[in-house]
């Protein structure tokens, strides 16, 4: 086992994802409680949707693939908030336009540049080799932001969560929090993107947040427990992946999918005995 | 505006897409006073309440604020929150929560904060459920919760949407006198409530509504008024006949 550990870290471009890939899952598990809680868990599928239109401009216009990704997507984040708050196009309807939208502009743009090609398979599903150095400091800097950022906003973010309107009646700008949290998800997304995906990107969000419910009672545990399952789970992930020379993101996604099953039957099995006893 | 006026409601109204809830409201909050604000289902109590609270403006006339009056300093108990019911919250994460307004930017909670959070648990009696979440706790429990909370933001005013709602009848006892002893401390209260007879002992001003206000002023005017009258007939009398006439048969 370690010596498998120890040859797998031989290569370099797998130690930059792993390091790019721990931070992109720490961050999205801690942005997923809230955005699961705010049942706006699509959006993360939505950002990663116009993220692949993005990849499509840049690679079309050769550019950096972040440098273009990351305004749009922020901006796409923004937008989304906007329309599904002030308009009569609520959250889920506003993303899923968003997010075709998004999709078919990629693939016709693909199709008129590049042409269908292992490229556009790889932003789809995910490629481990993507990461260069510049992505290592870019999300190492990201990822101090946005823990930053979230430590220092957790009660904030917590009470507008668990109560918008009082917490805009009793004075604190929940409209700032809420640009906030779609903010860093946007840059988490995009960040994220290209290892794990266009298509599954958003997982990392949701499972790591929804398999912390299934035994914590308090907002923090919820937030720790998805948290380190978050990172346990992307590290179990590639490890399998370079074993078994399956897709990075759609290993890391099944490892997710386990650990949540174990936890709903540890769930169940907490009630039982409660009620037995 | 008198130095001593909290809030002044001048012609106010608020239609939602479907209908009119609130017509031509006026009326002043002095500092100190306690409001009740009574009408039937559906007469735009609770749209008033998120019009003075600023979640929602009003479609014409105005609502000002004197006394320096500013949103951080006041507490509120939605009729119905919008927090989810699944929530994984503890109760003392909740209750803390109220104090949230009044930190301004400071991300962290002092022990002070939390002197105050532990406070109003006690004063709410629902210390022994502080690690318990919120969600797993009774209809009467989340209530507790969400007033203590409210309790906790509140520095000069505190807006109560039907705060006796599914509370026992010692509790509600209990949180009467709760009421009168934050007024006590200076505390101005605005109270929705459709239990008219224990409101009348506990507050100062009466405001009924009906869309429109058809009757503003002191408890004792309104009890005097030919609207109060109406509104005060103790409803069971009947029944109460029916009782001792079937008593009378008996003996
Ligand atoms: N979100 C909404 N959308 C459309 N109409 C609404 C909405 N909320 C309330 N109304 C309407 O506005 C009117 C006033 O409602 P409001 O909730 O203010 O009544 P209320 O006095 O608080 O009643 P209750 O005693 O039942 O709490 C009602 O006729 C109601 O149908
Ligand atoms: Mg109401």
């Amino acid at each position: 086992m370690f010596a498998t550990l120890i040859e797998m870290f031989s290569y370099s471009f797998l130690v930059r994802a792993v390091v790019v890939g721990l931070l992109v899952s720490l961050c999205a598990a801690l942005l997923g409680v809230s955005l699961v809680l705010k049942r706006y868990s699509m959006i993360g599928d939505g950002l990663s949707h116009v993220g692949f239109g993005s990849l499509a401009i840049a690679t079309a216009i050769h550019a950096a693939p972040l440098a273009v990704s990351i305004p749009i997507v922020v901006v796409a984040a923004f937008l989304l908030l906007r329309i599904s708050a002030s308009s009569k196009i609520k959250g889920d309807a506003a993303i899923a336009l968003l997010s075709t939208s998004a999709l078919a502009i990629g693939v016709v743009i693909i199709s008129m540049t590049t042409g269908m090609n292992t490229d556009v398979c790889n932003y789809l599903f995910g490629s481990i080799l993507a990461m260069n150095r510049s992505d290592v400091y870019l999300s190492v800097a990201l990822a101090a932001v946005v823990l930053t950022l979230f430590v220092l906003f957790y009660h904030k973010i917590l009470a507008v969560t668990f109560d918008e309107s009082f917490a805009r009646a009793t004075g604190v700008p929940a409209g700032a929090y809420n640009m906030l949290i779609a903010m860093l998800t946007a840059l988490t997304i995009t960040l994220g993107m290209r290892m794990m995906g266009a298509l599954l990107i958003s997982s990392l969000i949701v499972f790591p947040a929804l398999t912390g419910m299934r035994l914590c009672k308090s907002f923090k545990s919820v937030t720790i427990c998805a948290a380190i399952t978050s990172a346990a789970c992307f590290f179990l992930g590639v490890v399998g992946s370079y074993l078994y020379a399956t897709p990075t993101g759609a290993s890391v996604v099944l490892v997710n999918i386990a650990l949540f099953v174990i936890f709903c039957g540890i769930s169940v099995y907490q009630t039982k005995r409660r009620a037995m006893a | 505006m008198p130095i001593n006026t909290l809030i002044r409601c001048r012609d106010v109204s608020y239609s939602y897409e479907s209908a009119a809830a609130l017509r031509g409201v006026s009326f002043d909050v002095n500092v100190g006073d306690a409001l009740c604000v009574v009408g039937e289902n559906g007469s735009g109590k609770s749209t008033l309440m998120t019009l003075l609270l600023g979640l929602k403006a009003p479609q014409s006339g105005s609502i000002e604020y004197g006394g320096g009056l500013r949103a951080n300093q006041i507490g509120y108990l939605p009729q119905q929150t919008a927090a989810q019911k699944d929530f994984p919250a503890s109760v003392r994460e909740v209750v803390l929560s109220g104090r949230l307004s009044a930190r301004g930017l400071r991300p962290f909670y002092t022990r002070e904060d939390r002197a105050s959070a532990d406070r109003h648990m006690e004063r709410l009696g629902i210390t022994h459920l502080a690690n318990r979440c919120y969600r797993e706790l009774s209809g009467g429990q989340q209530q507790r919760t969400l007033l203590a909370r409210a309790l906790c933001a509140t520095q000069s005013l505190l807006l109560l949407d039907e705060p006796v709602a599914g509370l026992d009848p010692l509790a509600t006892n209990d949180l009467y006198q709760l009421i009168d002893s934050i007024r006590q401390e200076g505390v101005t209260i605005i109270m929705v409530s459709h239990d008219i007879q224990s409101s009348i002992r506990h507050a100062t001003n009466i405001l009924h509504l009906h869309c429109e206000p058809i009757f503003f002023g002191t408890v004792d005017q309104y009890i005097a008024s030919p609207v109060g009258q109406r509104f005060l007939i103790p409803v069971p009398v009947c029944a109460a006949d029916g009782a001792q006439l079937a008593v009378h048969a008996v003996q």
